[in-house]
């Protein structure tokens, strides 16, 4: 078994096959997505209780968001997980090159949806449209309000770290895939990293209706 | 059970433990057995510092006023107790232990799916265990283990070190969780078949199931409560519209299933333990088998059975009564095929037995009690006494010690190649079995008399009763000294155990003991399933 398993660089030694190997490496990686999404799942039921106890207040406040960024963020986040996929499909074709390039894309990607996002939490700071004890915006009062920018800031803020977080794992997957380590035979790793992109880009496309148009 | 020629070189080589020398080889390590070594030092020792809370306690409710500490104090050592136990040891140990140590070998495997992975949970407990505590030494959360809202984020002690810990942990476990189910997916032996598949590794494959889709919710609602804490953003303050009966929701639709989190390994061992035991195949292997993963799913419907006095309403409390009971159905059908796994069987009276039938007894005292509290007119008025607590120190607490200790005994010359002393064992069995009873018997007492829970103080007419569970509380810990002291030295003196001193037919005894850093010379191929006691002795579970 274990002359075998010799065979490739990247082959454990418990596992029998490459092939076997890659199986149990995205079924991890799809439990753990499911685990995310459950993660998520708290924000969103908290949302919905919120929005049926304050339904004026939500609607109120969510016309605070400002839309168009969001829609552009949503743009942006979409056309990424094209790139990611993209990235995937050359990895596996074993072009290194294009690899690398739509993988930096896809980071810049990223980088420009932080940036739109900063931009809105600015506004919202500096409008005092914040969580809780802090919300003074003097535009907007009532029940629910300031609840709709806890649930906000939550949940976009959550996001954000995960795009963070996406962003380092495609960073390290480049880094990788430029020193060649990726080729016909394996390149799970860029797989792998590019579910967790499209997950991230998953959630926001639930996060901008709830957050933005209801 | 005989080593074939083949693995007979292997059968010389250094064994998991000695097989490289140091802490740095062992903090390294990647090795599923003494991954399982370490969390088994770790739960051991987390057992004892919340069981020495538990004396703090029992020690302080001695007499009907203060007896050794101010009421503060006394808040936050039955917090500690909660947190320790449940999240240090309750839901690791098993799984953490046993899981890691057995599974592969039971499957066939040279390891679990991801080695590194299993590595970093060891580290991920020790650094929650240690923010957990550094929190309590700081401030000493007072909320209890279930950090109820809006008391958790109104409180004047530390509570947000505490969370943080319980979260890490709730990630550790998660990462256990995703890398057995992977193991028992993809590192399945040739022709180990689902239905071959040790009935350990059902339940453990249930367990993890709850581990992964259960504890992410615990530990956003746990971080929740921290940012609460911390920031006043009113998630779930109702004086800033937050509902803190989402709260409860949230808690326990980790919580509850939590429960089947410390239960199903409790089964899983005891699986294995009857059949070797009674030298019988198990009565209803599918029942049992499926009966696991019928538990972990209605656990997901039941968390409302801990709200019906939280204003919930009469439906929502019937509908969560009844799905509760259902748990009952699926338990029973384990117990009933346990028991007609004894039948006819030709049963080993040694200390895993004993413990085995301990496990039965809790099991069945918890559980009927537990129906006894699904029943919502029944529990309006048991809501928060000791009767909850005695209930849930007899199923969760009572059944999963009884089968750790079970698992441990059965295992031991297996993990260290040494045997304990049965004399000592027999001893000890009993001494912890009656002293849980005289423990928490009282309590049923206490709590049905009107008891409630956490008070620090109570009316003269409750004295006798908490006298006798104090009392109780110390034999328990005498009998848990007894079973340190002779387990330790066995690693010294005990007599060499052999692969296979019980004549066990489960697959993991096809290795030598302890067994070596390689689990198989050569990847087993699997031919029938585990515990078929029908075969002749001579036949092995190893094609070659």
């Amino acid at each position: 078994m274990h002359t075998e398993a010799a065979g490739s660089p990247h082959l454990a030694h418990h596992f029998p096959s490459l092939e076997q190997q890659e199986h149990a490496a995205r079924m991890g990686m799809w439990l753990f997505l499911s685990t995310e999404v459950l993660l998520f799942t708290v924000l969103f039921t908290a949302y919905a209780v919120y929005r049926y106890l304050f339904p004026v207040g939500f609607e109120a406040a969510s016309r605070l968001a400002h839309v168009a960024v969001g829609a552009t963020n949503t743009v942006v986040l979409i056309t990424s997980s094209l790139t990611v996929a993209l990235a995937i499909y050359y990895a596996r074709r074993g072009d290194s090159r294009k690899t690398v390039a739509l993988l930096a894309v896809t980071i810049a990607f990223g980088a420009v949806f932080m940036v739109l996002k900063a931009y809105e939490y600015h506004h919202h700071f500096v409008d005092g449209q914040l969580p809780g004890k802090f919300y003074h915006y003097a535009g907007l009062k009532g029940p629910g309000v300031s609840m709709y920018f806890t649930l906000y800031f939550l949940m976009t803020g959550l996001h954000g770290l995960h795009v963070l977080i996406g962003m380092g794992v495609l960073a390290w997957v480049a880094a990788r895939a430029a020193r060649g380590e990726f080729g016909r035979a394996y390149s799970t790793p860029v797989e792998l990293g590019g579910l967790y992109w499209h997950l991230v880009d998953l959630i926001w496309i639930f996060l901008f209706p709830l957050l933005y148009l209801l | 059970m005989s080593p074939s020629a083949a693995s007979e070189a292997v059968y010389n080589s250094p064994n998991y433990l000695n097989a490289e020398a140091g802490i740095r080889s062992w903090l390294t390590t990647r090795d599923h057995k003494r991954i399982a070594v370490m969390y088994l030092g770790l739960v051991v020792a987390a057992f004892a510092l919340g069981g020495f809370f538990a004396l703090l306690i029992r020690v302080e409710l001695l007499t009907p006023g203060p007896t050794i500490m101010d009421a503060m104090t006394y808040n936050r050592m039955f917090t500690l107790h909660g947190v320790i136990m449940i999240f240090l040891f309750m839901i690791p140990a098993i799984p953490g232990v046993f899981g890691n140590f057995f599974l592969p070998l039971m499957l066939g495997a040279q390891d679990v799916a991801f080695p590194r992975i299993n590595l970093f949970t060891v580290y991920l407990y020790l650094i929650g265990a240690a923010i957990a505590v550094w929190g309590m030494i700081q401030g000493g959360t007072d909320t209890g283990w279930t950090f109820y809202t809006p008391y958790s984020t109104t409180t004047v002690t530390t509570v947000a070190p505490v969370l943080l810990g319980a979260f890490i942990l709730g990630m550790s476990s998660i990462l256990t969780g995703v890398n057995f189910i992977v193991t028992i997916h993809t590192l399945r032996a040739p022709g180990l078949t689902w239905m071959r598949l040790p009935l350990f590794v059902w339940a453990i494959y249930a367990t993890s199931i709850i581990q992964v889709l259960a504890t992410p919710v615990l530990g956003m609602t746990l971080l929740l409560v921290a940012v609460e804490k911390a920031f006043g953003f009113g998630i779930f303050d109702p004086a800033r519209g937050g509902d803190p009966i989402l709260f409860q929701h949230l808690f326990w639709f980790y919580s509850h299933p939590a429960v089947y989190i410390m239960v199903l390994p409790a089964m899983a061992v005891v699986s294995e333990v009857v059949q070797a035991f009674a030298r019988k195949n198990i009565f209803g292997y599918k029942a049992v088998a499926f009966s696991s993963l019928g538990i972990a799913f209605v656990g997901f419907f039941v968390w409302g059975h801990h709200l019906f006095t939280s204003g919930q309403s009469t439906f929502a409390s019937g509908i969560f009564g009844v799905l509760s009971m259902f748990v009952g159905i699926f338990t029973a059908i384990k117990v009933f095929n346990w028991t007609a796994t004894l039948y006819k069987g030709a049963i080993h009276v040694a200390a895993p037995f004993v413990y085995f039938l301990g496990f039965l007894y809790f099991l069945m005292f918890g559980g009927l009690t537990g129906i006894a509290l699904s029943t919502v007119s029944l529990d309006v008025h048991w809501q928060d006494t000791y009767f909850v607590v005695a209930h849930f120190h007899f199923i969760m607490v009572g059944a999963t010690i009884m089968a750790f200790l079970a698992g441990l005994h059965y295992w031991w010359p297996k993990m260290f190649g040494r045997m304990y002393s049965e004399r000592w064992a027999l001893a000890a069995a009993v001494l912890v079995i009656l002293g849980f009873n005289a423990t928490f018997i009282p309590q049923f007492l206490l709590g049905n008399m009107g008891m409630p829970r956490r008070y620090y103080s109570y009316p003269e007419q409750f004295w006798p009763l908490n006298v006798a569970s104090t009392a109780g509380a110390s034999l328990l810990a005498f009998g848990f000294l007894i079973v340190l002291i002779y387990l330790v030295t066995s690693l010294v003196n005990g007599k060499v155990a052999g692969p296979n001193p019980w004549g066990s037919r489960g697959y993991e005894w096809n290795t030598p003991s302890p067994p070596n850093v390689l689990n198989f010379p050569e990847t087993p191929v699997i031919t029938r399933g585990a515990h078929e006691y029908q075969d002749p002795p001579a036949e092995a579970t190893h094609a070659h």
